[in-house]
C-alpha cells in the first residue's frame, strides 16, 4: 500500500499543560477512504482526532498530510492545507441562514464557490430547500448535514467527523452513513470517531479500536467485525 | 493573616506619607486625608467582601454610600415640628400607601394564576395604587416643603444622636441592596453591574429631588457631632483648661483645637474600622468564608454540592452594601452635612473600586491598605500636578493659550492617574500589592 | 379640533422628542451591543466613547467655524463629523492593541473585561474633561427649527403650535441611514457576515478560517462610528457635557438588554421602548388632556406621572422587569 494521505503517527499528548491523553497513538487514512476510530467512552477516540487536527499539544509523534509534515501548523492552517472538521457540539452557526453557514464554511476561498454550494446541495437536498432558514430551527439530523456541507465548502481533502450521528435517529444514521460513503466516493478522504461501532466498521476500509488513548486493534472494518474478540469486548457481542 | 515585611512595609509608607503631608503642608491637611483614609478602608473592605470573596460586581457604590448620608440626617437632625405637623402623616400614609400597592401586587401575583386575568390584574392594582398613592402623598409634600423653606422644609430627623444613624446607614442600605440583590443575583455578573449602577443613580436623584426628605439640592448643613466625644472647636477654645494645656504644648489654641476634633475622629474611625476588619477576617476564615471563596471559584460545584448559590450571594451582598452604607453615614458626620449633588459615581463608586483591585481583592488587609493608598493618591495627585503642569508649561510664555488651559485642566488628572494606576495594576500585578493567599 | 390640537401637542411634546431621543439611544445600544456579541463584555467605556467623539467633532466644528465654513441651514457639525469618526477609530483601535487585546489572548473572565472597560472609563473621561473642560458645550449652528410653533399655527389655524427642530430631524434621519447601513453590511458583505458567525460561535468561526483579530478591529471601527454619531446627535439636540454622557450609559445599557443583549435589532427595538417610556411617564400630560376630556374632568394637577429628575428610575424600571420575566431581553439575546 502506497504512503497514507493523513498520518498521524506515534501521538503522545493531552491538553495543555493537563496529563496525556494520547499514548504513542497511531491514525491513518488512505485517498479517498473511510477510517473510523471506535472504542469504549474515555478512550481518547475525539481526542486523537483533535491531535490530527492541531487542537492538542503533542509532544511526540509527528502529524503529516499527503507527505508534508504539518504537526507545527494550527487548526486554521490545516484547514487551509484542505483538512475540515466537523466538531460533535455546536457545529453549525445557529442564527444564521442554512446558506449563510456554506458561505461561512467557504470564508478562506476567494474563487466563486456557487459550484460547491451546488455540490452540497445536491448531497443533502433538503438543505437546499431550506437554504433562507436559520440553521438553529433546523431539527438534528438537518443540523448535520448543514455541519458537514459547511466543512465541504473549502473543498478539503480529508473531511473528519466527531461522532457525526450523536443523537440522531437510527434512520437519519443510516442515511447519514449513506452520504459519508458517497462523500468518499469523490475522492475524499474521511477520519471518524463514532459511538456506534458496529454501523460505523461496516462502512469503514480501516479502523481502529481505541483504549486508554493507545491503539489496541487496527485492521480493516471487515476484518475487525470479523474478529471475535473485538466483537465481545467493544461490539457487545 | 501573618503580615510578612513587605505588607508591615505598605502600611508604614502610607503613615510616613501622611507624615510627610503633616510636616510639608499642615496638620490639618494630613489629619483630613487620614480620617478619609480610615473611612475609604471601610468601603473598600465592604466592596472587598463583595468582589473579593464573591464575585459580585457592585457599582452601585455611591448609592449606598449616599444612604449611608441620608441615615445621618434622619437620625441626628431636630426634628421640623411645623412641617411635621403640616404635612407628616400625610407623607406617612402616602409612603405606606405605596409599599402596600407593593406587596398588594406581589401577594396577588403569588395567589392568582398566570395568564391574562392576573396581567390585567397586575396593571389596574399598580395604577389605582399610583394614583390614590400621588393624591395623598402630594399635598403633604407641598404642605411640608412650604414651611420656612429657606432654612428648613423638610421633616428633619428624630433627633438622636448621630452615632445611631451609623447602623441606621447600615440598615438602609442593606434593605436596599436585599431589593436589588433578589432582582438580579443569579442572573449575568454584567446585569447585577447595571443594576447597581441603576439603583445608585435612583437613589441619588431621590435625595437630590424629594425636598421634604433632606431638602434636596438645598443641602442639610449643620448635622450634631457626636458629642461630647469630639466637642465642637469653639467649646475647646473656651475651655481655659484646654486653652493651658495646648500652651503649654506650645501650640496654637486654635489650631490645636481642630486637631483634637479631627483626632476625636480617628479614634472613632479606627475602632470602626478595626471592629470590621476583624469580622471580616473572622468570617473569611470561618466556614462560612471558605464556602463564600468555594463558590466564586466554581460556581457549578458549588451548586452540584447542594449550595444554594443565589442565596449566598444575596447574603454577602447585603453584607457589603451594609458596610457601604456605614461608611456613608460616618462620612456626613465627619462632614457635619448632607449635600446631595456632590454624590458622583467616578468618586464614589469607581474610585473604591480602584482601591479594591490596587490594595488586592479577596484580601482584607489589602483593601484597606487600597483604601489608604488610592484615598492619599486621589488627594494629593492634584497638587502634584499643578507642580507637574507648572514646570512642564514653564518654557511657555505666560498668557498663551495652551498654557492656560493645561494648567486649568490638571483637576482633571486625577481621573486620568486613577484609570492609569488601574489598568496597569489590572495588567503587571492583576492580585493587587497585598494578593490573596 | 380638540382632537387635532391634543394630536398635535402629543408629537410636539412627546411623540417628536422620543422619536429622537430613541434614535440616539438605539445607535448608542447598538455598539454595545456589538462589542457585546464580539467581544463578549460590557463596555462601561462606551457612553464616555461617545463623549470622546462628539467632543473632537465640536473642535473641528469650532476650528470649521472659525475659519467661516458652514453647511447653511445644516449644522456644521455634520461636516466635522467624519473628523470625530476617525479621531475615535484611532482611539477605540489604539485602546484595543494596547488594552483590551492582552485580556483577549489570555481568554480572561468577561468580568475582568468588564473592569478593564472602567479603567479605560476613567482614562477617557479623564481626557475629555482635560480636553474641552466639564462644563456644557454649544456647537449647534444653522437653522434651529425646520418647522416653527408660531408658522405652524399660523398655517393651520389651530391653537396648538408644532415645532420640529432641525437637530431631531437630522437625528431621525441619521439614525435611518445608518441602522440601514450596519444592517446591509452586517447580512449581506463577507466581513459583516463573518462578524455575525463570530458572534454566533467562536470556536467554529475560528474552524472557518476567520481571523478573529480582523473581526474585531472590524467591530471597534464601526463601534467608533456609531458611538461618535450617537453622540453627536445627542449633543445637537441637547446639549454635550461630558458628565451627562456618562449617565447616558444606563439608559443606552437598558436599551441593548431590553432587546436583548448582542442582538442589533433588539438593540433597536430597546432604544425606542425605552426613549418613549421615559418620555410619556414624564411628560405632563395635562395639556393633551385638556383637550380630549369634557370640561368638567379637566384634571387639576399636571398629571405627570414623575418627575423628569426621575427619567433613569423609568429605564432602570424597564430594565428590572425585563429582567425578571425574560433575562434574555424582547427579541432572544444571547445570555440569560
Amino acid at each position: 500500500m502506497s504512503e497514507p494521505f493523513l498520518l498521524g503517527e506515534a501521538m503522545t499528548g493531552g491538553y495543555g499543560r493537563g496529563p496525556d491523553i494520547l499514548h504513542d497513538c497511531t491514525i491513518s487514512v488512505s485517498t479517498g477512504q473511510i477510517a473510523v476510530i471506535v472504542g469504549p467512552n474515555g478512550a481518547g477516540k475525539s481526542t486523537a482526532m483533535k491531535a490530527v487536527f492541531g487542537m492538542l499539544n503533542v509532544k511526540s509523534g509527528r502529524v503529516t498530510l499527503a507527505g508534508e509534515d504539518i504537526t507545527p501548523l494550527t487548526p486554521q492552517a490545516r484547514v487551509g492545507k484542505g483538512m475540515g472538521f466537523v466538531p460533535q457540539n455546536a457545529n453549525v452557526f445557529t442564527s444564521m441562514t442554512v446558506e449563510e453557514n456554506l458561505e461561512m464554511g467557504a470564508f478562506l476561498r476567494r474563487d466563486d464557490i456557487s459550484e460547491t454550494m451546488e455540490q452540497v446541495y445536491d448531497l443533502f437536498p433538503i438543505l437546499k430547500e431550506k437554504r433562507f432558514q436559520a440553521a438553529g430551527e433546523l431539527s438534528g439530523g438537518q443540523r448535520q448535514q448543514v455541519a458537514v456541507g459547511r466543512a465541504l465548502m473549502t473543498k478539503p481533502k480529508l473531511l473528519m467527523l466527531d461522532e457525526p450521528t450523536a443523537g440522531v435517529s437510527p434512520i437519519v444514521m443510516d442515511e447519514l452513513f449513506d452520504r459519508i460513503i458517497e462523500i468518499a466516493r469523490t475522492g475524499i478522504s474521511i477520519l471518524m470517531v463514532e459511538q456506534n461501532a458496529r454501523q460505523a466498521l461496516e462502512i469503514a476500509d480501516k479502523g481502529y479500536v481505541l483504549v486508554q488513548g493507545r491503539n489496541r486493534y487496527s485492521d480493516t472494518g471487515a476484518a475487525l467485525l470479523a474478529d471475535p474478540e473485538v466483537r465481545k469486548s467493544f461490539l457487545g457481542g | 493573616m501573618s503580615m510578612n515585611w513587605k505588607n508591615i512595609g505598605l502600611f508604614v509608607t502610607f503613615f510616613v506619607l501622611v507624615l510627610v503631608v503633616g510636616y510639608t503642608q499642615s496638620w490639618n491637611t494630613a489629619l483630613v486625608i487620614f480620617n478619609m483614609g480610615l473611612i475609604s478602608a471601610i468601603l473598600s473592605l465592604g466592596v472587598n467582601l463583595q468582589w473579593g470573596y464573591a464575585g459580585l460586581f457592585n457599582i452601585g457604590v455611591m448609592g449606598f454610600v449616599a444612604l449611608g448620608g441620608l441615615a445621618a440626617v434622619l437620625v441626628a437632625m431636630p426634628p421640623t415640628m411645623e412641617a411635621v405637623n403640616a404635612g407628616g402623616l400625610r407623607i406617612l400614609i402616602g409612603l405606606a400607601m405605596g409599599a402596600l400597592t407593593i406587596v398588594g401586587t406581589i401577594q396577588m401575583r403569588k395567589r392568582m394564576a398566570p395568564g391574562r386575568a392576573r396581567a390585567i390584574a397586575t396593571v389596574v392594582v399598580l395604577v389605582v395604587g399610583f394614583f390614590i398613592y400621588r393624591a395623598i402623598f402630594d399635598p403633604g409634600v407641598a404642605a411640608v416643603e412650604a414651611v420656612n423653606p429657606a432654612s428648613t422644609g423638610y421633616l428633619g430627623g428624630l433627633g438622636l444622636p448621630v452615632l445611631l444613624s451609623w447602623p441606621v446607614g447600615g440598615l438602609l442600605a442593606a434593605a436596599a441592596a436585599w431589593v436589588i440583590g433578589k432582582t438580579a443575583l443569579g442572573l449575568r455578573s454584567d446585569y447585577l453591574a447595571i443594576a447597581t449602577l441603576g439603583i445608585a443613580e435612583i437613589i441619588v436623584a431621590v435625595m437630590k429631588n424629594e425636598d421634604w426628605l433632606d431638602r434636596g439640592v438645598k443641602n442639610v448643613i449643620g448635622i450634631p457631632r457626636p458629642a461630647p466625644l469630639i466637642p465642637y472647636e469653639v467649646d475647646l477654645q473656651n475651655s481655659q483648661s484646654f486653652v493651658d494645656s495646648a500652651t503649654s504644648l506650645g501650640l496654637d489654641p486654635v489650631i490645636a483645637s481642630t486637631l483634637y476634633v479631627k483626632l476625636g475622629y480617628s479614634i472613632l474611625f479606627a475602632i470602626v474600622l478595626i471592629v470590621i476588619l476583624l469580622l471580616a477576617q473572622l468570617a473569611l476564615k470561618s466556614p462560612w468564608g471558605r464556602m463564600m471563596r468555594a463558590i466564586r471559584d466554581n460556581e457549578t460545584a458549588a451548586e452540584a454540592m447542594g449550595k444554594d448559590v443565589t442565596a449566598r450571594h444575596l447574603q454577602i451582598f447585603v453584607l457589603g452594601s451594609a458596610i457601604c452604607g456605614i461608611a456613608g453615614a460616618m462620612m456626613a458626620t465627619l462632614d457635619g452635612q448632607l449635600i446631595a449633588s456632590s454624590y458622583q459615581p467616578l468618586r464614589f463608586t469607581f474610585l473604591i473600586w480602584v482601591m479594591v483591585i490596587v490594595g488586592g481583592s479577596g484580601n482584607n488587609w489589602g483593601a484597606v491598605l487600597g483604601g489608604f493608598l488610592i484615598w492619599f493618591l486621589w488627594v494629593e495627585v492634584e497638587p502634584i500636578g499643578t507642580q507637574l503642569m507648572n514646570f512642564i508649561t514653564s518654557p511657555m510664555a505666560d498668557g498663551y493659550w495652551l498654557k492656560e488651559h493645561l494648567l486649568k485642566s490638571v483637576a482633571h488628572m486625577r481621573l486620568l492617574t486613577m484609570g492609569l494606576i488601574l489598568l496597569l495594576v489590572l495588567r503587571f500585578s492583576p492580585r493587587g500589592l497585598i494578593p490573596e493567599k | 379640533m380638540d382632537l387635532l390640537n391634543a394630536i398635535v401637542a402629543l408629537s410636539n411634546f412627546v411623540l417628536i422628542p422620543a422619536i429622537a431621543y430613541g434614535s440616539q439611544l438605539a445607535l448608542g445600544a447598538l455598539g454595545v451591543t456589538l462589542i457585546y456579541g464580539i467581544l463578549r463584555f460590557s463596555n462601561f467605556a462606551h457612553g464616555d466613547t461617545m463623549a470622546f467623539g462628539a467632543m473632537v467633532t465640536i473642535l473641528f466644528t469650532w476650528w470649521f467655524q472659525s475659519m467661516g465654513i458652514h453647511l447653511g441651514p445644516l449644522p456644521t457639525a455634520l461636516l466635522a463629523l467624519p473628523f470625530g469618526i476617525a479621531a475615535t477609530m484611532l482611539l477605540l483601535l489604539g485602546t484595543d492593541r494596547l488594552v483590551y487585546r492582552f485580556y483577549r489572548e489570555k481568554k480572561a473572565a468577561p468580568v475582568i473585561l468588564v473592569i478593564v472597560s472602567m479603567g479605560v472609563m476613567f482614562i477617557m473621561n479623564g481626557l475629555v474633561r482635560f480636553i474641552i473642560g466639564p462644563e456644557d458645550q454649544k456647537f449647534a449652528d444653522g437653522a434651529r427649527f425646520i418647522i416653527k410653533a408660531r408658522e405652524f399655527k399660523a398655517w393651520s389655524g389651530l391653537s396648538e403650535g408644532l415645532a420640529f427642530k432641525t437637530s431631531q430631524a437630522i437625528t431621525i434621519v441619521t439614525a435611518v441611514v445608518v441602522v440601514a447601513l450596519l444592517f446591509w453590511f452586517l447580512n449581506k458583505t463577507r466581513t459583516g457576515k463573518s462578524m455575525r458567525a463570530f458572534s454566533d460561535n467562536e470556536d467554529l468561526a475560528l474552524l472557518s478560517g476567520i481571523n478573529p483579530e480582523k473581526v474585531v478591529t472590524y467591530t471597534w471601527l464601526i463601534v467608533a462610528a456609531l458611538a461618535t454619531i450617537a453622540g453627536v446627535l445627542y449633543g445637537l439636540d441637547k446639549s454635550f457635557k461630558p458628565f451627562t454622557y456618562f449617565q447616558l450609559l444606563l439608559p443606552i445599557f437598558a436599551s441593548a438588554i431590553v432587546g436583548g443583549l448582542g442582538n442589533p435589532l433588539g438593540a433597536i427595538a430597546g432604544g425606542f421602548v425605552i426613549a418613549f417610556s421615559e418620555v410619556t411617564i414624564t411628560y405632563a400630560w395635562r395639556k393633551v388632556l385638556l383637550y380630549l376630556l369634557p370640561d368638567n374632568l379637566e384634571p387639576s394637577g399636571l398629571v405627570q406621572l414623575l418627575s423628569t429628575d426621575y427619567k433613569f428610575a423609568v429605564s432602570f424600571a424597564i430594565l428590572i422587569i425585563v429582567l425578571l420575566f425574560k433575562p434574555t431581553g424582547l427579541f432572544k439575546g444571547k445570555s440569560i
